[in-house]
């Protein structure tokens, strides 16, 4: 029978019936898999039913592996222990930090090999504490925006070879044509940079050096020259002055090295409630157009419009000139408030006065010379002999430099340190006439604004990754040594030249040359090695002092000077003038994408992440403007967009705008933040004026949130917050302006802290506090960043800060008087048209009675047996009752995620920018409760050292980031039940005296304890205030 | 017996038999879903789902969402808690207090009432949650046995007698409303006709056989948890009152805050069961049950409580003045004239001008007007914890922390979760368990009914005329 079924094939191999196909056909499995047939699970070549169960037991593992918290990548174990390195034992290395002339001697400490953290060096006789800005630089190291090697044109991937064969090529050649080859640098403080400079310039002969400032002194230079015939910048010494006054000089804030006057000025400041104690102190008046920290922090303070500012010298000239006989000079006459106590105080302490202005013009500065002189301070307070190399820039050499790049006349420029079409006022041109010149080379670490226009960038590494030396002032000397191998691959601009240069490249070996041919035979005593060594581990070597300060004799030009300022200043003017300033911690921006400077509060505005238009509140109400309108300011066709903050004690009719902001190529923490208004200033008489006149300034309609840490400005007179007196009343009552609580009982009346349900606390061992001289702490800052790199505290950017979320666990209080009646407490609220300024740091108080504690209910901070409030994050379950509860509103709460969150793109988003945690501080997770531990890893490490030791700890032995960091010494920290310790020494005189608690009356028993604020102010009429609480 | 004076009005409507209440009230738990209820479960849901996502928002991103800041560390979470637990004062007090003083009126609202209750307290609870910065170790505030060492809670903090008052409160609350449900729940099972109805009720109904021992029984342990659960009334919400009067807070830190946030809890809680029951009588058609008797006694009540919140609020304004402390003072003048002026007066318009419109009986009687009010008072209640907790933090000691505080649409949309879950819970409630207590209404019908007919055993009158036979006929039997 026929077959008729359709009949269908398996596949072509059936139809074609190969022979594989038959032979396999009858078996539907094929033959088992031979030993090792099949592969590892992991090469994706599929898996067989007998994987399964390794299958599922890898999963097992990867999983539970998995869910493992915080696994621990790439760590490498010492295998081969790097000598001298022990795990978590810290090494620090004295080195400085010196940029832009920015100077401070420092100790590194470096954590398993990186730098974690940077202190002051006690042993320096020039630096003082350790600035915002040198604190801040750590973190400049850990900045993953740098160049990671050299870069020609667009070509990152190109060789340092190629790169120098290319370079000396092209040098020989423009050297062979006569060709001008111009190193354009920032001030610099190092001696054998320059003479590596004086060897390029050896080989390359057509080579000449332009130092310029962005914040330039360079008229004070001009001034001394036509004064003195010394071309310098002198030492002050602020600590012998009785009567000081600052014509616009913020020498306690960003006028050249404010930390040394900070310093010294602090000293006489100082005073003691000891029956013994110094009960006087310097007297200081201040004229100047912005409300500066010096400013705020001065016994008299005038504010003048920055057109009659030249005029306030003139005048004071004038008038001291006819007390001590001096020929008059004619200017036009002036009526600021102030101007005779001034000129009759300064002529009284003659021989101990100081005049200084930091108005960058010749004329103003023969005019202060020349009242220097007659007062006798040259000798005194000023010495021409010990110049300062802080300020070396010339603005008419750096002008030149940019009409010769504009001319075409510049065959190479080499830039170092400097980044002129950010930070000049001629920056625009320069930047057009830049691509002209065939060779140019910058050193500088990153694609900045200028650097990104030159053919090549051969970028220095960070300072802590360099050797070096400073001379921040003559006969002053110190090192820089690396705390860290170098990062990237990069070469210090210093051995690049040496290289183009033709010599030994090795810049270690060139300055310990340097140093034993002209430091060490400046009194070195022992042998080089020794001496060598010695000045390494000291960080400092000062060159013993030839000659004593010596008086100097003024034969400047004081009539030329006269016309000079008769033709740049009027004693009165009705338009709204500009006036630029550098803002203390971002400084002159060339470090700008610092996240810690850019959230670090200006102390005055307290306003960060942005720069604006400070507009008096007189001035506010006239032109109708309001805090947070953006405005227009105009000059001369120059125009930035910036909101308003209403600043008290500005002078009327003046806008004022911070340098500093508005980077382009900087990095994200600093590109686009705030407006960048170098452009806006000028050029007087050759010189940088950053008073460049008449602005137009007109509202634009928008508006813009502020970032502001403090919004509330004045203390609501609030006596138990804030104390203070003035001079003559402590000198007859050290107990005068404190607030003393007292409550009427049945038993008569008592002080508020009798009344008590607590047992209180016994420390038997140590019981750690701190007090804090609000008469020395003139608001800086630089705790504040010290604290933060110490703790590991996050940055949460601009928008956070408009949320009144920052995190920074100690900040500074800034409050302004106000001039309304004390039961007004609407008009308490409206600070005065010119107040006094008082700055408060506030930190965890560790109240004795904390009322954080009770209200935790999972027990996550609690009280230490030695008088600390410890927060234990672990425990935390985010209530947030514990900050609520606190008086002192101290206690920050983690709100995000601060690390590893693209919404908060800072150093804790990045692998390297983390690297600057210090290994001792917990980085907290979200959802917790944070506050100041009174660095208790500090203490903690110092009691181990004790203990192994087997004796107790020593006074000074540990002290505290804020306090370490503080030029002025304001901050005490130490155990106060050992009574040789200061801060028992300290206390046992100011208990009957300065010394306060914050809020006394609610009884919460902080260690932390305020000295008055003292002003040197004549006493008003009335009495002592001593307001009694019934 | 307890008899009724003539005088008073009748609390029950239309000649109700005893067997006209099992069937009003049972109808809407045996028949199918209405429209109306549909169409406003289904509401709830949507608010809801979007209140969820929210609140996973915000613990998938941490606090930050909100609006609070370093100065301001509690506003809405903490606000929406009090207001919460403040409403849930009502159903215990009615339950207990009112069950104390033999107050028959509280028969018809008081399932309710103690269902709102424990609705509200899950609400507040779930801000207790919220609020936590790191919700998921929420359990370390509880006394449990761990392995952490000799870690335990803080006894001394007013958060943890928080956690004590708000599950004691909580398990106390659910028992008792799950005590009172059991006769009717044995109702329910005896007339269901499904399985599954049979199966639930049954199972929840836990055997209840309606004996004389069991009826014994059950009034005995109502009596008992009336009387523990009464001085709860009072503890929670002074407990809560501590989370604030322990602090140094000034506007915190005041020794009136038990009696005043007694006051306003039941002040809000009243407020809202009328807010409920307004719309349940309508819907459910109870007008018989909960009558304008029934209303205005709680209006009553409101006016009183208003009052006592109102003479609070000025007797704190008085010490603040009178005492010097200048801290305190500031603290009342800057919430009188502060940036927050508005909450402020919104607070004193809502809470105690108000209530005492009630004083006109025409207008306690007049049920649209008594359902604004109550809105009104529920919205002074919540600006009262806002004031309380908002204006007090935002300027304290330290001018130089001073700062605003303003909501973002995580405050918003977290404290809408919790209204879609309380309305959700509700409508659930309503749907599937009695309304009204039946044994308990059953139990006053004789003494306080209108037209009381002359056998109230009867068949109930929808049956009387002939829709059905009814599943359980005791005529016939």
């Amino acid at each position: 029978m026929e077959n008729t079924n359709k009949r269908y094939w398996r596949g072509l191999e059936e139809l074609r019936n190969d022979e594989k196909f038959v032979k396999e056909a009858r078996s539907e499995f094929s033959d088992g898999p031979t030993e090792g047939q099949y592969e590892s699970l992991v090469d994706g070549a599929g898996t067989h039913r007998r994987d399964f169960l390794k299958v599922l037991g890898f999963g097992m593992a990867a999983v539970s592996l998995a869910a493992c918290e915080a696994p621990v990548k790439k760590a490498i174990p010492y295998v081969n222990k790097p000598e001298g390195e022990f795990p978590t034992i810290a090494n620090w290395y004295a080195s400085t930090y010196a940029e832009g002339g920015d100077y401070a001697s420092i100790l590194v400490k470096t954590r398993e090999g990186r730098p974690v953290k940077i202190e002051g060096n006690s042993l320096s006789k020039t630096s003082f504490g350790v600035s915002a800005r040198a604190h801040a630089s750590l973190l400049g190291l850990y900045d993953n925006e740098k160049l990671k090697g050299p870069k020609k044109g667009s070509d990152t991937k190109v060789t340092w070879d190629v790169v120098d064969k290319e370079i000396v090529d092209q040098l020989t050649k423009i050297a062979a044509q006569g060709g001008a080859i111009r190193i354009l640098s920032s001030t610099i403080l190092s001696p054998s940079t320059k003479s590596v400079i004086a060897d390029f310039t050896t080989k390359y002969p057509t080579t000449s050096h332009v130092m310029y400032d962005a914040n330039s002194s360079s008229a004070i230079v001009k001034g001394n020259e036509l004064s003195f015939g010394k071309a310098v910048f002198p030492t002050y010494d602020f600590s012998k002055a009785k009567v000081i006054v600052g014509i616009d000089a913020d020498f306690l804030g960003t006028w050249v090295s404010p930390d040394t006057f900070s310093a010294q000025f602090a000293e006489t400041r100082r005073v003691s409630s000891d029956k013994e104690g110094k009960k006087e102190m310097s007297r200081h008046y201040q004229f100047e157009s912005i409300l500066s920290v010096t400013g705020s922090n001065a016994d008299y303070r005038t504010a003048v419009k920055p057109s009659q500012l030249g005029l306030v010298a003139a005048a004071l000239y004038n008038k001291v000139a006819a007390k001590l006989g001096g020929s008059p000079i004619s200017a036009a006459a002036i009526d600021v408030p102030n101007l005779d106590k001034a000129a009759t105080e300064l002529v009284a302490a003659k021989g101990q006065s100081l005049v200084v202005s930091g108005i960058n013009d010749a004329s103003v500065q023969v005019v202060v010379n020349a009242l220097n002189s007659l007062l006798g301070s040259y000798g005194a307070t000023i010495n021409l002999d010990k110049p300062a190399n802080y300020r070396q820039g010339n603005d008419v050499a750096m002008n030149s430099l940019v009409d010769e790049v504009k001319g075409g006349k510049v065959a190479a420029l080499l830039l170092f340190g400097a980044n002129p079409v950010y930070d000049h006022p001629r920056g625009a041109e320069l930047a057009a006439a830049l691509p002209q010149v065939s060779l140019s080379v910058s050193f500088n670490d990153r694609a900045d604004e200028t650097s990104s226009l030159l053919k090549y960038i051969c970028p220095a590494p960070h300072y802590l990754e360099s050797w070096g030396d400073a001379e921040p002032v003559a006969g002053s000397y110190s090192l820089i040594q690396p705390a860290i191998s170098q990062i990237f691959s990069t070469r210090q601009a210093q051995a690049s030249l040496l290289k183009w240069a033709g010599l030994a490249s090795d810049y270690h070996e060139y300055i310990k040359a340097y140093w034993r041919k002209n430091v060490y035979t400046q009194g070195g005593t022992g042998d080089f090695e020794k001496f060598w060594i010695k000045s390494l581990h000291d960080g400092v070597y000062d060159a013993p002092s030839t000659t004593a300060a010596s008086g100097a004799t003024f034969s400047g030009n004081l009539s030329a000077a006269a016309s000079g300022i008769a033709k740049k200043y009027k004693a009165s003017s009705t338009g709204i003038e500009l006036t630029l300033f550098e803002n203390i911690g971002l400084g002159n921006g060339f470090h700008a994408n610092n996240p810690w400077l850019q959230e670090l509060p200006e102390p005055i505005t307290k306003a960060c992440w942005d720069n604006h238009a400070c507009i008096s509140q007189k001035t506010a109400a006239e032109l109708g403007f309001e805090q947070g309108d953006v405005v227009k300011v105009d000059i001369k066709g120059k125009a930035v967009e910036v909101p308003v903050i209403i600043q008290p004690g500005l002078a009327n009719g003046t806008v004022a705008i911070a340098i500093g902001f508005g980077r382009e190529k900087a990095g994200k923490s600093a590109n686009g933040v705030g407006k960048n208004v170098y452009p806006l200033a000028a050029f007087a008489d050759g010189y940088l004026t950053f008073a460049p006149g008449e602005a137009t300034v007109s509202k634009t309609g928008e508006t813009r949130e502020i970032a502001q840490t403090q919004t509330h400005n004045t203390v609501m007179n609030r006596k138990s917050v804030l104390q203070e007196t003035v001079l003559a009343h402590f000198q007859k009552d050290p107990m005068a302006g404190r607030f003393v609580p007292k409550i009427p009982t049945s038993d008569g009346v008592v002080d508020a802290t009798d009344l008590s349900l607590w047992n209180g606390h016994k420390y038997k061992n140590h019981s750690w506090g701190m007090v804090i001289d609000l008469n020395t702490c003139f608001g800086c800052g630089s705790c504040v960043i010290s604290c933060q790199a110490e703790n590991n505290i996050p940055v949460v950017g601009r928008q956070e800060v408009i949320n009144s979320r920052e995190m920074h666990w100690l900040r500074i209080d800034r409050y302004y008087s106000s001039d309304a009646d004390v039961e007004d407490l609407r008009g308490l609220e409206i600070a005065s048209e010119n107040p006094e300024v008082t700055f408060q740091p506030m930190l965890c108080q560790h109240c004795n009675n904390a009322p954080c504690e009770t209200v935790c209910p999972v027990l996550a901070t609690t009280h230490s047996s030695e008088g600390l409030n410890q927060m234990t994050y672990n425990r935390c379950v985010g209530t947030r009752y514990c900050a609520n509860n606190c008086p002192y509103k101290v206690r920050r709460f983690n709100w995000f995620k601060y690390f590893d969150n693209d919404n908060f793109d800072y150093h804790f988003n990045n692998d390297l920018g983390k690297m600057v945690i210090n290994p001792d501080v917990t980085v907290r997770s979200r959802g917790v409760i944070e506050k100041c531990s009174m660095c208790v890893h500090r203490i903690q490490d110092a009691k181990l050292t004790a203990k192994k030791e087997r004796r107790r700890i020593v006074d000074g032995e540990v002290n505290v980031a804020c306090a370490s960091s503080c030029p002025t010494n304001a901050i005490t920290f130490g155990d106060m039940n050992d009574p040789e310790s200061r801060i028992s020494k300290l206390l046992e005189v100011e208990k009957e005296g300065r010394a306060f608690h914050m809020l006394e009356e609610i009884n919460v028993r902080p260690q932390i304890s305020y000295l008055t604020k003292v002003r040197n102010k004549d006493a008003a009429s009335k009495a002592p205030e001593k307001k009694e609480h019934a | 017996m307890h008899v009724t004076s003539p005088v008073r009005e009748p609390l029950i409507q239309g000649g109700k038999t005893y067997a006209d209440v099992t069937e009003d009230i049972c109808r809407h738990v045996e028949g199918a879903p209405t429209k109306e209820w549909k169409i406003a479960f289904g509401l709830s849901l949507i608010v809801l789902a979007y209140g969820s996502v929210c609140l996973a928002w915000t613990w998938w991103e941490g606090l930050g969402v909100w609006g609070l800041n370093k100065t301001v560390g509690w506003a809405w979470d903490i606000t929406n808690f009090v207001w919460w637990v403040g409403i849930g004062h009502a159903g215990t007090l009615i339950s207990a207090i009112l069950l104390l003083f033999r107050q028959k009126w509280r028969t018809s609202i008081n399932r309710a009432a103690e269902a709102m209750t424990i609705f509200a307290v899950i609400c507040a609870a779930s801000f207790i949650l919220m609020h936590m910065g790191r919700p998921w170790m929420a359990y370390w505030a509880l006394p449990l046995p761990n392995a952490f060492g000799s870690l335990w809670v803080n006894f001394n903090s007013p958060l943890v007698w928080d956690v004590f008052a708000i599950s004691t409160y909580f398990s106390v609350s659910l028992v008792f409303w799950y005590i009172g449900l059991i006769p009717d729940l044995a109702t329910i099972r005896d007339r269901a006709t499904s399985k599954i109805s049979k199966l639930m009720y049954g199972t929840f109904a836990m055997g209840w056989d309606g004996s004389a021992k069991t009826w014994a029984r059950y009034e005995y342990i109502s009596l008992i948890l009336a009387g523990l659960s009464t001085p709860l009334v009072l503890s929670v919400h002074t407990i809560v009152s501590m989370d604030f009067a322990t602090s140094v807070i000034p506007g915190w830190h005041t020794t009136i805050f038990p009696p005043y946030f007694v006051a306003g809890a039941i002040f809000s809680g009243f407020a809202m069961v009328q807010n409920l029951m307004l719309i349940t009588r309508v819907v459910y058609k109870l007008e018989d049950y909960i009558t304008l008797e029934h209303i205005e006694t709680m209006n009553k009540v409101i006016t009183l409580t208003g009052s006592v919140v109102g003479v609070a609020y000025i007797t704190e304004f008085f010490i603040a003045w009178y005492s010097g402390v200048e801290y305190e003072y500031y603290a009342f003048f800057n919430r009188m004239t502060g940036p927050y002026w508005w909450a402020y007066w919104a607070m004193m318009t809502c809470n105690v001008i108000s209530p005492q419109l009630f004083w006109s009986r025409k207008l306690r009687r007049s049920i649209t007007f008594t359902f604004f009010i109550s809105v009104v008072v529920n919205i002074g209640m919540w600006f009262e914890r806002f004031v309380i907790i908002v204006t007090s933090l935002h300027r304290d000691y330290i001018p130089s922390s001073w700062a605003m505080f303003s909501p973002t649409r995580y405050d918003i949309g977290d404290y809408i979760f919790s209204f879609g879950l309380f309305f959700t819970l509700f409508l659930l409630f309503s749907k599937y368990l009695p309304v009204v207590n039946m044994a308990e209404v059953k139990a006053v019908i004789r003494s306080t009914s209108a037209n009381l007919p002359t056998k109230i055993a009867g068949v109930a009158k929808v049956r009387q005329r002939g829709t059905a036979e009814p599943a359980f006929d005791k005529d016939k039997e």
